[in-house]
């Protein structure tokens, strides 16, 4: 017998870019969730509560109602997007359209965000904080330089451009808000790469983008 | 009728997932070979095609430029829904498959790209090689552990997910065989992958596509 009243349940952390991604997709397609936040820096994936839940030891995860387990931000995303497809649709229907928004989630979910990952730049350099910022400002940089040609070249206009493809939120600007956050963490001169800063700004001023802000997490320092 | 066209290398694993899955859609396409080892992603002229710079980059007829494997395979995908479709229609099993993509083409693929390995160590092939060794296994070993809980057994293992060919299993073969072929990964540690690798490996679209069969195939 099913319990209709349980939620789905989110493990994840308010600095983490995936976890903030599947926030997103939530708030868009307006989940009811529990949040359980795991502490990345209290190394709380690897404990063996959260290993049961996740063997990889990643957040995102997130448990269906009926126990299922899903892990990988995107792999989250689009299932909500599969599961909720009227509401707030987060692709394009055209498939070209669609194209240019997994392009552009895979250039910064593959090219960009595992480069900058803080494990992995402190197993690269586990002696030099510097090398580590350094490293990722200028990989970060790197994508968004190529980001930022790509998105020209698709005839975004820097003055007024409001969302990475079309004239609505999709998937892409769910990626790229939180890749921004870690750019400006990293000290990447975003002035740089204006169509991605319109973007950015247009987007944070949205409810969904706000609410879902690492700031304002539960788990966030306050 | 113009052809579309797939930029890419033999041995560049993102390039094989796309020649996957435009044998599987039965697509006909030009091929020019971009060379990793002579640089030519580099060039000027290949920039215009993709200011990442990156292989693969694929042409449609109209001209449109589209890159990042999996939004061609995506592509293709929703283009020819109907032949040898790479996806299943229920959510959580199409969860499923792309939760295997993305630990593959976030989790491993990137850390191990030869060009990002040479800028961690520069000059030093060896602690290259033993980089991508061991994130290659750390990847294989966590999904394998994933494929184990969804009750898959490593003696009859054919297809990743559901029985049946799925965008996951174009991402694991090129990524296990990059592994095996290049980094002495030893796949026996994952026997579920190990058994679903080499069934992959007799179907005709995997060996039609496989590095050493390209017309761009050099040994190094």
């Amino acid at each position: 017998m099913t319990d209709e009243t349980k939620k789905s349940v989110l493990y994840g952390y308010f600095r983490s870019s995936a976890t903030w991604r599947v926030r997103l997709a939530l708030a868009y397609k307006n989940v009811d969730y529990d949040y359980r936040p795991i502490n990345l820096l209290k190394q709380e994936q690897r404990s063996e509560e959260f290993e049961k839940v996740n063997p990889s030891k990643k957040i995102p995860a997130y448990i269906l109602p009926d126990g299922k387990v899903l892990t990988q931000s995107m792999a989250i995303v689009d299932y909500l997007e599969d599961t909720y497809p009227e509401k707030n649709p987060l692709l394009p229907k055209n498939p070209y359209e669609r194209a240019l928004v997994r392009e552009i989630v895979n250039e910064i979910a593959c090219d960009i965000h595992p480069i900058q990952n803080p494990a992995l730049m402190a197993e690269i350099f586990p002696d030099n904080v510097d090398k580590r910022t350094e490293w990722a400002r200028s990989h970060i940089a790197t994508g968004f330089k190529a980001l930022e040609s790509k998105l020209a070249a698709a005839g975004r206009d820097s003055k007024e451009a409001k969302y990475c493809v079309g004239n609505n939120v999709t998937m892409a600007d769910l990626v790229l808000v939180p890749q921004y956050y870690n750019g400006k963490r990293f000290s990447v001169d975003m002035s740089e790469y204006p169509i991605i800063d319109s973007i950015f700004k247009h987007l944070m001023t949205l409810p969904e983008f706000k609410a879902t802000a690492p700031e304002n997490q539960p788990d966030a320092p306050q | 009728m113009t052809k579309p066209i797939l930029y890419g290398f033999f041995r560049s694993s993102s390039s094989w997932r796309v020649r996957l899955a435009l044998a599987y859609k039965n697509v006909d396409y030009e091929y020019r070979s971009i060379s990793l080892f002579k640089k030519e992603e580099r060039s000027a002229e290949f920039e215009k095609v993709n200011p990442s710079k990156k292989v693969p980059a694929y042409i449609l007829p109209d001209g449109k430029v589209l890159t990042q494997s999996m939004a061609i395979v995506g592509y293709l995908e929703d283009l020819y829904p109907d032949k040898n479709p790479l996806l299943p229609k229920d959510p959580y099993e199409r969860a499923l498959v792309r939760e295997i993509v993305y630990e593959i083409v976030c989790d491993i693929h990137p850390i191990q790209n030869p060009a990002l390995v040479a800028e961690m160590f520069p000059d030093n092939p060896k602690k290259c090689n033993d980089w991508a060794h061991t994130h290659i296994a750390r990847g294989l070993k966590a999904l394998e552990t994933k494929l184990e809980e969804t009750g898959m057994d490593s003696k009859g293992a054919k297809y990743c997910v559901g029985n049946k060919l799925t965008m996951a299993d174009l991402v694991l073969v090129p990524q296990c065989y990059n592994g095996k072929e290049v980094f002495a990964v030893n796949l026996s540690e994952y026997p579920i992958i190990e058994s679903i690798y080499k069934h992959l490996m007799s179907l005709p679209e995997f060996k039609t596509t496989v590095p050493d069969k390209q017309p761009d195939y050099e040994e190094k």
